[in-house]
């Protein structure tokens, strides 16, 4: 076996130290009666080359995102990578480290950390960041604990245009946390009256920009009725690089901003490993879930970082943490971090840019097509068309003549009536001829 | 003619003390002092070619962002050697022993790394049509089986981002089946042992419930009397480590899985510690109902630094109708994902999509890598190297609970230090002046100043022993006087030890721009 | 009835007419460690004895602050906010949490005094 060094000679010679006669002498506290008998119904151990070969069997079987023209966002988006962050990532002393509990040993995930934090909270316009949370959704979920510990407020409004798994996550949590949503329909166009349901015991008001169907939200008139009432704004994202060109929650008057870091750095991976990014008002630091990492001095006075503040958490305060989390998702925070370095002010900016160019061609483009209607006034790289007949099948229609072409809304709301929309998002990563080829396929239909 | 120009080849025979001087940039030959980005990016230097679009009319409405960002922008050259730097004061696996106990740093195969990044599997959306992603769903359902074998469980629930989510998701599992049988208000203790990790009370807190405490006795594990003593109809559940965090075998586990089924409440096992058991034993077996597996421990998805991790929860008959969504079904025509709960008694979603595919790649990876009978070796030369270190240093340092094996972690007590002025906070600092990362310290809380050792299965006899013989030496050295050796450590790391309190009393969290520049201005006139 | 009463948990009140000042006791900040964080109840309020009212906070521990009597918090040291050490550099004087309005002065009687809680000091190793 390729990872086991120990040899057969070496354990014979380690038990004799012990001084034991076998093995399972040291298993002896399993009950016998439970204890395995017989082997794991399991496969005998493989080589590398006859994993690869199951893995790629695995692999063969899907299409990648790459291969087609491909429009699928929905809070998840195909971005290019620049080559250096993957490297960057799987250097050894980033990849295999555990948490920087050692901060002596441990001032690159620190420093990075600490560098990630800032890079969050002036994208997001707010005044502190936390180290990253599991995704976006988790993340959402967490802010609206976190709002319901500071106004002692146990309901939270949900807009109908947050992400719809966002609020299914937020309503299954607080259903067990003994905790009120108030959850707004659908909300296609933006028109939602979301002020009328802010009440005395609001404690948080959650609105997505750009939103679910892809419309940009102008903040400011909700924040300042939360405020009002003694209610938090938690603002949510799930594309960050439209902070390169849209107004940012922060400066809005959001006392929570959430959202999903995954466009940035990190590959789509099917759903998962994804970055949450959480950022708040100085006031509400104490409240904040998650890892925090500060700078301070070392024994020579010399500028280094640490963990910090680490009494909210689940390790020490155990039953009383503001969170029982104990991970944050520090190698996909590293590659957000590597990325947003390369691109800086000017490359955000500018990919954002592109972005918003490519979506608003093919938005031109679709509204052009017999049949198919874009529901937007404004967008980022998304945005809703109405297709004729059902979003769902025209998608699978449009899968078998090989283009990935959106998200029917009834994947995510199947009981919502909203069964002729889709989501379809145009990011740097299309060309010209994919969005000829989608409009084509529609023309088609 | 002979060259005799040139260089010297040997050094010059020291002339004595070496006078350790302080060098012009701070750095210390491959030590060196790196500046954050802030410091050196420039908000106009980009390290990635965007071309700008052509003319377009733009549909933000009124929303377009005016004010500066502030991002600094580094070239790819000035990128690569900040983070490789950086890199460098990091200390990892592949750089040396981790006995991190409760942690699992085990070797983490390249291999997985490979496969995680096949585009198949790593370029793969998670709303594409079911039918475009076949062998994503079936790489799940695999992992899904593997998963439920080891364990002797019926049902896994994939969704979990990380082990305390993953608790998260057993113990609402656990609520819900409780409401279902119309016992939501009774019943809302949690019973936890003192030694614990401490997630699970923040997670019983977390959906609601109350915690009650049950001691571990002298031993070190938790008696049944003291279980059965705090049982009663307000108990929804026991969350309970096996392996436990003092790294023994819970021997009472089937009387008191059996004890808490008879009074109407559930078993929830933390998973943390499955790296001793595989193969030897299967926790579905001993009677618990829900059990997390930390994928990047057990099975060497990497931790990174902290996370991403992976917390899939195997679940038992009773508790598998409760499972969240989504999850993979099967059957003639293929795989399919269940999104939605309406219908079922499932309690609803996790996380936005399907979980941590990336470590489910990995996991998987590791495992065809090992087979059955690699895992149960595995487990097996984990806990021979843990009962192998205790054999070579219980002469020379104490420990509790020492009647019985350890498992794969051996926990030490800080009694053998009294007197001698050094902690194990010191003890432990000078262990980064051997070169090892240190043990995890003071946890379990229920032991004194407690050291707990982790080796993994990863290490060579001959890295086993040179570990023991670091800690023997060190530990004479301690007992022989020589405090400042341990009090100051660690004195060869890229830092000294850092001041945790002025960080927490002034929270310094963010880069901002000094104000400095005026001042000394005024200054100079 | 004078001087300083000690609970439990280490918290102390000292008596000043029908007023006490509440604190924590010398033992309890060499225990905890260095203080970084003091969280204060709102003045005008009324708690039972028992109740949670306060939280202090060292580097690597957090403890709750339980009220020592019935009473109604009149005044808090709001100078540990900005300088929460000095709960470690003089619990008695300078860093103590807040003030209440007690409520029945009876309740004093089951506290320790100076003498009793050095007893229970000993009781702890």
């Amino acid at each position: 076996m390729r990872y086991l060094p120990l040899t057969e000679q070496d354990r014979g010679m380690m038990l004799q130290r012990i001084g034991v006669e076998s093995i399972d002498d040291l298993f002896a506290d399993i009950p016998a009666a439970k204890r395995l008998q017989a082997r794991l119904d399991l496969p005998k151990h493989k080589s590398e080359m006859e994993v690869e070969r199951i893995m790629s069997g695995f692999a063969a079987r899907n299409v990648p995102a790459d291969s087609q023209p491909f429009f699928i966002g929905a809070g998840a988006y195909k971005h290019h990578v620049p080559a250096s962050v993957d490297h960057l990532i799987q250097r050894s002393e980033f990849l295999t480290s555990y948490t920087p509990y050692q901060p002596e040993i441990s001032q690159g995930t620190l420093q990075m950390l600490f560098e990630f934090q800032t890079q969050v909270a002036n994208l997001t316009a707010m005044e502190v960041a936390n180290a990253s949370m599991y995704d976006g959704s988790t993340g959402c979920t967490e802010a609206v604990l976190m709002a319901h510990r500071i106004t002692r407020r146990h309901k939270a409004v949900l807009s109908g245009a947050l992400h719809p798994h966002y609020a299914d996550v937020v309503v299954s949590t607080s259903h067990m946390a003994n905790a009120r949503v108030d959850r707004l329909p659908p909300d296609v166009s933006a028109d939602e009256d979301i002020l009328a349901r802010i009440d005395a015991d609001t404690s948080c008001v959650v609105v997505q920009t750009p939103d679910f169907f892809g419309n940009l939200r102008d903040l400011s008139a909700i924040a300042e009725k939360c405020h009002e009432h003694g209610a938090l704004l938690i603002a949510v994202f799930t594309e960050a690089v439209s902070l390169g060109l849209v107004e940012p929650a922060g400066a809005m008057g959001a006392d929570i901003v959430v959202g999903e870091g995954q466009s940035i750095g990190n590959g789509l991976n099917f759903g998962g490993p994804y970055v949450g990014l959480f950022a708040t008002r100085q006031k509400y630091l104490r409240q904040m879930p998650g890892r925090l990492a500060g700078q301070t001095v070392d024994a020579d006075n010399e500028r280094g970082f640490v963990l910090t503040l680490s009494t909210r958490e689940q390790h020490i305060r155990r039953e009383k943490a503001t969170s029982n989390i104990c991970t944050n998702s520090g190698l996909c925070a590293l590659a957000f971090s590597i990325h947003m370095s390369l691109l800086g002010e000017t490359g955000l900016r500018k990919l954002a840019k592109v972005n918003h160019a490519n979506a608003v061609k093919l938005a031109d483009m679709l509204a052009g097509v017999k049949g198919v209607e874009v529901l937007n006034e404004t967008f980022f790289n998304e945005f809703t068309i109405r297709v004729p007949g059902k979003a769902a099948d025209a998608v699978e229609k449009l899968a078998g003549q090989g283009i990935l072409a959106g998200v029917p809304v009834s994947r995510l709301l199947p009981d919502a009536g909203l069964d002729d929309l889709m989501l379809v998002a145009s990011t740097e990563a299309n060309t010209d001829a994919d969005r000829r080829a989608l409009a084509d396929a529609l023309k088609g239909m | 003619m002979l060259n005799n120009q040139g260089r010297p080849t040997q050094p010059e025979a020291a002339s004595g003390e070496t006078i350790a001087h302080k060098t012009f940039t701070g750095n210390r030959g491959l030590q060196t002092h790196e500046p954050l980005i802030f410091e050196t990016g420039r908000n106009d230097v980009t390290g990635v070619d965007i071309d700008e679009p052509e003319e377009f009319t733009p549909r933000l409405g009124a929303m377009l962002r005016k004010a500066t960002i502030d991002l600094p922008g580094l070239s790819e050259p000035e990128a690569m050697r900040h983070y490789v730097r950086l890199s460098q004061k990091n200390y990892a696996i592949d750089a040396g022993l981790y006995p991190l106990g409760s942690c699992t740093m085990k070797h983490n195969p390249r291999l997985n790394e490979k496969m995680a990044r096949l585009p198949g599997l790593s370029d793969i959306h998670p709303l594409q049509p079911q039918s475009t992603v076949q062998g994503a769903l079936a790489l799940i359902d695999e992992l899904a089986n593997w998963l439920m074998e080891i364990t002797g469980t019926h049902a896994v629930a994939m969704s979990p981002k990380a082990g305390a989510h993953g608790e998260t998701c057993g113990m609402m599992a656990i609520k819900a089946a409780i409401e279902a049988r119309g016992e939501g208000a009774t019943r809302n203790v949690v019973l936890v042992p003192e030694s614990a990790h401490g997630t699970n009370p923040a997670t019983a807190a977390l959906i609601g419930y109350s915690v009650r405490s049950i001691r571990a006795d002298a031993s070190g594990t938790v008696r049944v009397a003291d279980v059965k003593a705090a049982l009663g109809p307000d108990v929804a559940a026991i969350m309970l480590t096996n392996p436990n965090t003092c790294g023994l075998f819970e021997k009472d586990i089937v009387e008191i899985a059996e004890a808490v089924h008879e009074a109407g409440g559930y078993f929830y096992c933390d998973g943390a510690n499955l790296n001793a058991i595989m193969g030897k034993v299967r926790p579905g077996d001993l009677g618990i109902d829900a059990m997390h597996i930390n994928l990047h421990k057990t099975f060497s998805t990497p931790h990174g630094g902290g996370g991403p991790g992976a917390g899939p929860v195997v679940l038992s008959q009773a508790l598998a109708p409760f499972a969240p969504v989504p999850f993979v079904a099967k059957d003639e025509g293929g795989h399919s994902l269940i999104e939605h709960a309406e219908g079922s008694q499932s309690f609803g979603r996790m996380t936005a999509f399907h979980g941590q595919m990336g470590m489910f790649v990995r996991a998987l990876t590791y495992m065809l890598s090992h087979g059955g009978d690699g895992l149960r070796q595995a487990s097996e030369d984990a806990v021979l190297s843990a009962n192998y270190i205790r054999a070579c240093l219980k002469d020379i340092m104490s420990g509790p609970f020492v009647e019985q094996p350890c498992m794969h972690e051996v926990v030490f007590d800080d009694a053998w230090l009294k007197g001698t002025g050094v902690t194990t906070l010191d003890f432990a600092k000078a262990m980064i002046d051997e070169g090892y990362h240190p043990m995890t310290m003071y946890f379990p809380l229920v032991v004194h100043g407690a050291m707990l050792i982790e080796p993994t299965e990863s290490e060579s006899l001959a890295s086993l022993d040179l570990f023991i013989m670091t800690l023997r030496d060190m530990a004479f050295r301690a007992r022989r006087g020589e405090a400042e050796r341990f009090t100051q450590a660690p004195y060869f790391a890229p830092m000294r030890r850092l001041d945790e309190t002025r960080a927490a009393r002034q929270p310094v969290l963010r880069w901002t721009k000094p104000e400095t520049v005026q001042v000394e201005a005024v200054a100079a006139e | 009835m004078a001087g300083e009463h000690f609970t439990n948990d280490h918290e102390y009140v000292r008596v000043e007419g029908d007023e006490g000042v509440v604190g924590i006791s010398n033992y309890a900040q060499e225990q905890l460690g260095d203080v970084v964080f003091v969280e204060l109840p709102e003045t005008g309020k009324a708690f039972k004895r028992g109740d949670q009212v306060a939280v202090v906070e060292s580097v690597k521990a957090a403890s709750e602050i339980y009220m020592p009597v019935d009473g109604e918090v009149i005044a808090v040291n709001s100078d540990l906010e900005g300088e929460p050490a000095t709960v470690n550099s003089d619990p008695a004087g300078a860093g103590w949490f807040f003030r209440i309005r007690i409520a029945d002065k009876a309740q004093l009687g089951e506290l320790m005094d100076d003498a009793a809680y050095s007893e229970f000091l000993k009781t702890l190793e």
